[in-house]
């Protein structure tokens, strides 16, 4: 591979926000064309990459300039750019996403160059993290992630039921929490294996293959479980979630609850899992146990919502609940599912959130009560929030049904009873998701929205890109499931090695 | 032909989900050309059913060996799904009929819809819910059926609520599919569990691994579990108590909707998985009693309903309840032929009064009351006369279809009871009089809407040859449905069956007991709404005993209950929940974060802003410093900088 | 070496030099006065520095050096610090510290 594909992925949202850097901020549509641009071929790479895979290899692929570049050599930090089973799905959900999220901010005019540079930065933050091979270089990244939310929320969101200032500084002191402990963790992790090997690697391969004492993995398990955990807004920290996600801008909300969130449950299982396979054997029944209660507690929280964004915003606590319950099987068919119910709950947020968007673009409302009868005036926009809803309350067909099942298959066999609450949360989800979407859409039309338009034009990317995944991943789930299985495999195999190894 | 047909049988859900495709991304402009592919893609689907049924009962080693072929899915380590077809005579009866009745139903919608503006819209639901029907028909596997299954539910969602203007079919739909949904939770638990367990959810694998459930660990408890929770998913498909409260609030949707899903096709689903998995079920006898209680419990119970309902269409819809738990009742007692034979008369003369109601509807501008209708049989012959032999069909009136559809359940109803089980000449007992039942609310019906003096407010006429020519064609297989399966000459219980086939001799005395019972009911009906022209008695009795007229009446206020329970309890919880969210976890939150401001609070006294007071506690620090480094001991000066 | 001459006076003579200048410095309240206890404490430091260069490392220059730099610094430091004085009494007609608590909390 004499390209570096993976770097270039990474740059071409980068070089395009350096471009938008020179236009003027008067021909605002010009800088939406160009950020357009750079994610849509940051799209195109990713899609090549993804389809280019060799699945029977397996293993990393794709490794830019032939292997590790060095670049902090006492702290083993290299430049490791590389992918397999596990990075493509979040690689391709991240670019797919922030391609449409340009699309859902296109009407936005207040600042319209900054916000397409902040937004451009934001996803080649996130793509980082899910390329980097190296530990430092993921975790550079993902404080990269962290500034231009903070910034965007406060100037782009709109404040409800908490201010917008209050909702970024909820969002960005959570995110900087979560790394607080991940980095005490990482550098825990880092001495510890320089003391046991004698040479300094922050490559995720080479900590996987330091035996680390038991004792050692379960506390440091903690407080990455805790780090991950809080950005995975895991049952207690998920609270930034809902207030968050409502005080946001739409590219924001669909971003950060798209795939920002999965960086959670990604590192979760990149680092955490695979480097600490003891600690992750401990802890496995704790994060069951709270995986189950954030379905069950967020989903009866989204019952009780009026306003469109907190409703999706507790369901997308209650759905990493799922993804929380299938890494914690430990078990191939239930970590296969988190992953792929990670890409599938990114794609289904993200249309979520982009059709609120636009129904509050156009209405100025999101408090349900105040809606209604919007499908008369708006039928595709109505056919983009429908189909986000039942792909949300898992209707299969749609791409999030065999993830789910996947996950409930493996919990039930390995948790039992605990599974039964959280597969009862379908019903639940269920409830909320067709009262938001029934009280919204149908009934009688009222006058006062007689004059809002249809979605057309621009507006109609998200629909048809993300509406698109939802249905080819719901009728051919191999395209994901494969891919997700050739990553997902190995690392489950490492570990049950290292269980039946480490076993004191 | 045939044996294309065979070969290609995913073609047959494959026409109409194309023809969907077609309608939403094309064609919806244009309502004529929406409309005319839907039905071609349907009628070419029925050819190709027609073909497949032809092909496979006119071989009899299908009855022993199904075609089965399917490709793999997707699948992981442990856990791999394949999609397939599996083609035997229950499935080849059950595609001829949906295929059939679906076809007659989207005619009929050409006349029924006309002018709608979202025509196209309801073409193309249709489509794709045919195509769905279809592959929960073909389907060789648990799995693939479940997501089928939900599937039709999604349709039968975007249907009933298809009037997105009224409140109340939004209503309905929602509670459609949440009823649903309770039913299809219990279900998923139980594939899983046979997932889990028997590591397949292949019908055919299952078929041949279940019946060793005692090499898998399994306890015959833990199996009887595994069914009744599988059996729940079609409690509330096919609207069995308590799960059919949805069923009725269904007929909110256009009238076609109600009759090709609500009555023929979708709700038949839960008999037919039933039907499906009878492997399972006849290992455990207990979970047979369930079913069989609960089918003939729910045939009483709606037809109790029945009786007192005003709208024409909810009578219906409480009369497929009832008719529902027949076919549950011969599951149940274990007659897999009894059960489908139920289904398909009843697909027939049900869709067809369906058909005929919405005739009447469309032409009384959506009347549904029929106290406020009468005599309307004269105005409209077509729909009148087809209506009555759907109502001989359904009181069970020899040779209307119906009649030996329910001959037979109240056949191996007795047999079972005869062959030991106590519980049998209740079901018996319960079956028997829903029968009167039955013929008594259907022919009130009748005698109300078609007899009688007319109404000079209303202007009935007849409606199209669009609408009218499907209501003849249900009406003749309604009338002649049935003779393939007569106790004499039975066809239909050699080609379906599960087990051994089912050959008893003809029961002349449950024959004639059947006919009295329906008889009577007619008669009754007659005697009350028909002869008594001001039906003065009628409202005695209902006078005479408001109590029960009133439980009736409110449908036993399962509703209400539900209602409660859903507004109460579960919005109750959720608020609770929501307060515990904002006033403990995110207030902790908060809290923590106040802590820390108010630590700064605190701490910002230092900071006198006089200088000599900063210098002063410098000088102090570099005392305490210089003290330690001097006369410390040199473990604690480590602290201060590393010296050793 | 002279006989009598021995380092410890030199240290006790900066010593106290410097605790005087300190003592001024955390008590003065005139800013003036505060600046001359500086100017104390720094002279402290050279007697120190030139005087440990002699008895340490008689060959070398290390001690004046440094010396001559603290002089020239404390030099312009003091020129700066009698210019904030003036204009800080020029805006407040004062020079007693307890009058400048601005920057407090």
């Amino acid at each position: 591979m004499n390209i570096p594909v993976l770097t270039l992925t990474l740059l071409s949202p980068i070089l395009a926000a350096f471009v938008i850097m020179f236009i003027p901020k008067e021909e605002d549509k010009l800088c939406k064309w160009v950020a357009a641009a750079g994610t849509g071929t940051a799209l195109l790479l990713s899609l090549y990459v993804y389809f280019g895979y060799d699945q029977s290899v397996g293993g990393l692929q794709w490794v830019d300039f032939g292997g590790p570049v060095p670049w902090i050599r006492d702290l083993g930090v290299s430049w490791y750019m590389a992918v397999d089973g596990l990075s493509l799905p979040m690689l391709l959900l991240t670019n797919l996403i922030g391609f449409t999220a340009v699309f859902a901010s296109w009407n936005i005019t207040l600042r319209a160059k900054e916000l397409m540079i902040y937004l451009l930065v934001l996803i080649a933050g996130v793509m980082g993290t899910f390329i980097a091979q190296d530990l430092f270089i993921f975790l550079l990244f993902y404080e990269v992630v962290v500034i231009p939310i903070y910034i965007m929320v406060i100037i782009w969101g709109s404040s409800k039921r908490v201010t917008k200032e209050y909702a970024g500084m909820k969002l960005t002191i959570y995110l900087l929490i979560g790394s607080a402990f991940l980095l005490v963790g990482v550098i825990a992790i880092f001495v510890q294996a320089l003391q046991i090997t004698g040479v300094p690697n922050m490559s995720f391969e080479a900590l996987s293959r330091v035996a680390f004492p038991e004792q050692f993995q379960i506390y440091m398990f903690a407080l990455l479980l805790i780090g991950f955990g809080s950005l995975l807004s895991m049952w207690p920290f998920h609270s930034w979630s809902p207030d968050g996600y409502a005080g946001a801008p739409t590219a924001v909300s669909m971003i950060h609850a798209g795939v920002l969130k999965k960086i959670g449950g990604y590192g979760l299982i990149r680092f955490a899992v695979f480097v600490l396979p003891l600690g992750a054997k401990f802890w496995a029944p704790y994060i069951a146990v709270l995986g189950v209660i954030g379905v069950a507690y967020a989903a009866m929280g989204a019952l009780a919502q009026k306003d469109l964004k907190y409703v999706v915003g507790y369901s997308s606590v209650s759905h990493m609940g799922y993804v929380l319950l299938g890494v914690a099987t430990l078990g191939v068919v239930g970590v296969n599912g988190a992953v792929a119910n990670m890409f599938a709950h990114g794609v289904m947020a993200a249309l979520f959130f982009s059709m609120i968007g636009f129904i509050y673009e156009k209405t100025h409302t999101r408090w349900i009560p105040d809606l209604g009868g919007i499908s008369h005036y708006a039928p595709r926009l109505s056919v983009g929030f429908m189909m986000a809803a039942m792909a949300s309350l898992g209707l299969p067909g749609l791409v999030s049904f065999i993830p789910e099942f996947t996950i409930f298959v493996e919990s039930f066999k390995v948790y039992g009873i605990l599974a039964v609450l959280a597969i009862a949360g379908i019903i639940i989800t269920a409830l909320y998701v067709l009262r938001a979407g029934a009280n919204t859409l149908f009934g009688p039309a009222r006058e006062e929205y007689k004059d809002i338009k249809d979605i057309r034009g621009p507006e109609l990317v998200p629909l048809v890109v993300l509406g698109g995944v939802l249905v080819i991943g719901g009728i051919l789930p191999s395209l994901l499931f494969d891919m997700v299985n050739s990553g997902v495999a190995p690392i489950l195999a490492h570990i049950n090695e290292a269980l039946q190894l480490g076993g004191r | 032909m045939v044996e294309f047909a065979l070969g290609h049988a995913w073609l047959v859900p494959l026409l109409p989900a194309l023809a969907f495709v077609l309608i939403v991304f094309l064609t919806r402009p244009w309502p004529k050309l929406s409309s005319s592919i839907a039905i071609a893609a349907m009628a070419s689907s029925f050819v190709l059913a027609a073909s497949i049924a032809y092909g496979v009962f006119t071989n009899p080693h299908f009855i022993e060996e199904p075609l089965v072929y399917s490709l793999r899915w997707f699948g992981m380590e442990g856990f791999t799904v394949n999609v397939g077809v599996k083609l035997d005579p229950t499935s080849a009866m059950m595609l001829f009929m949906v295929s059939l009745v679906a076809t007659l139903i989207q005619i009929y919608s050409t006349g029924y819809m006309k002018g709608d503006p979202q025509y196209s819209v309801f073409f193309s639901y249709l489509s794709l819910f045919a195509a769905s029907m279809l592959g929960l028909v073909i389907a060789s596997n648990l799995l693939q059926m479940f997501i089928m299954w939900e599937l039709v539910g999604l349709c039968s969602y975007l249907l009933i609520g298809f009037y997105t203007f009224k409140i109340s079919a939004r209503e309905a739909a929602k509670k459609a599919f949440m009823t649903t949904r309770i039913g299809d939770f219990g279900m998923l638990l139980g594939l899983l569990f046979l997932q889990i367990i028997f590591g397949t959810l292949d019908l055919v694998e299952l078929a041949q691994r279940v019946p060793n459930y005692e090499q898998y660990g399994l306890s015959l408890g833990l199996l009887t579990f595994i069914a009744i929770l599988v059996f729940i998913g079609p409690i509330g498909k096919s609207g069995q108590f308590p799960l059919h409260v949805w069923l009725p609030d269904a007929m909110e949707g256009p009238t076609p909707v109600s009759a090709l899903i609500h009555a023929a096709t979708m709700v038949v689903a839960g008999v037919y998985l039933v039907g499906r998995t009878m492997f399972l079920f006849t290992e455990v006898p207990g979970a047979m009693e369930v079913v069989a209680f609960i089918g003939a419990f729910t045939a009483l119970f709606a037809a109790t309903i029945a009786i007192t309902q005003r709208e024409i269409k909810r009578i219906l819809a409480y009369s497929t309840v009832s008719q529902l738990g027949y076919m549950m009742l011969a599951l149940g007692v274990g007659s897999l032929s009894a059960s489908m034979f139920h289904l398909w008369t009843h697909a027939f003369f049900k869709a067809l009064m369906f058909l005929a109601a919405g005739s009447v509807l469309h032409a009384l501008h959506d009347k549904a009351d029929v106290w406020k209708m009468g005599g309307l049989i004269k105005k409209m012959p077509i729909t009148g006369w087809t209506f009555v032999i759907g109502g001989l069909a359904i009181a069970g009136i020899p040779p209307f279809a119906g009649f030996w559809s329910k001959d037979e359940i109240l056949a191996v109803t007795m047999e079972y009871a005869q062959h030991g089980h106590g519980l049998g000449y209740v079901l018996f007992a319960m079956a028997a009089f829903t029968a009167f039942l039955t013929a008594f609310y259907m022919w009130r019906m009748i005698f109300l809407a078609f007899f009688g003096a007319e109404k000079p407010e209303n202007h009935p006429h007849e409606s199209p040859l669009s609408m009218t020519f499907p209501l003849m064609v249900l009406a003749v297989f309604a009338t002649v449905g049935g003779l393939i399966g007569t106790p004499w000459a039975n066809a239909w219980g050699q080609w379906i069956h599960f087990g051994h086939p089912h050959a008893a001799a003809p029961a002349y005395g449950l024959m004639a007991l059947s006919v009295v019972l329906a008889l009577a009911g007619i008669g009754l009906a007659y005697t009350l709404y028909c002869k008594d022209t001001e039906k003065q008695r009628a409202q005695q009795l209902a006078e005479k005993y408001p109590t029960l007229y009133k439980i009736s009446y409110n449908k036993y206020y399962i509703d209400e209950l539900y209602q409660w329970f859903n507004q109460k309890v579960v919005d109750g919880g959720a608020k609770v929940l929501y307060w515990f969210d904002i006033h403990v976890v995110d207030k902790f939150i908060n809290d923590m974060s106040e802590l820390t401001g108010l630590t700064g609070k605190g701490f910002r006294y230092f900071q006198t802003g006089k200088l000599q007071t900063y210098a002063l506690v410098f000088f102090l620090g570099l005392l305490v410093i210089t003290v330690v480094l001097a006369f410390g001991d040199p473990t604690s000066a480590g602290i201060m900088g590393g010296v050793k | 070496m002279g006989t009598g001459l021995n380092p410890s006076y030199f240290i006790g003579l900066s010593a106290a030099l410097f605790l005087i200048g300190a003592f001024g410095v955390i008590s003065k309240k005139n800013a003036i006065a505060v600046l001359i206890s500086i100017e104390l404490m720094l002279s402290a430091v050279n007697i120190n520095l030139v005087a440990m260069n002699k008895f340490f490392t008689p060959d070398a220059f290390f001690g004046q050096v440094f010396a001559i730099f603290i002089i020239t610094v404390a030099a312009a430091e003091v020129g700066l610090g009698l210019a904030i004085v003036i204009a800080i009494h020029r805006k407040r007609h004062s020079v007693n510290l307890d009058d400048f608590d601005l920057m407090k909390w």
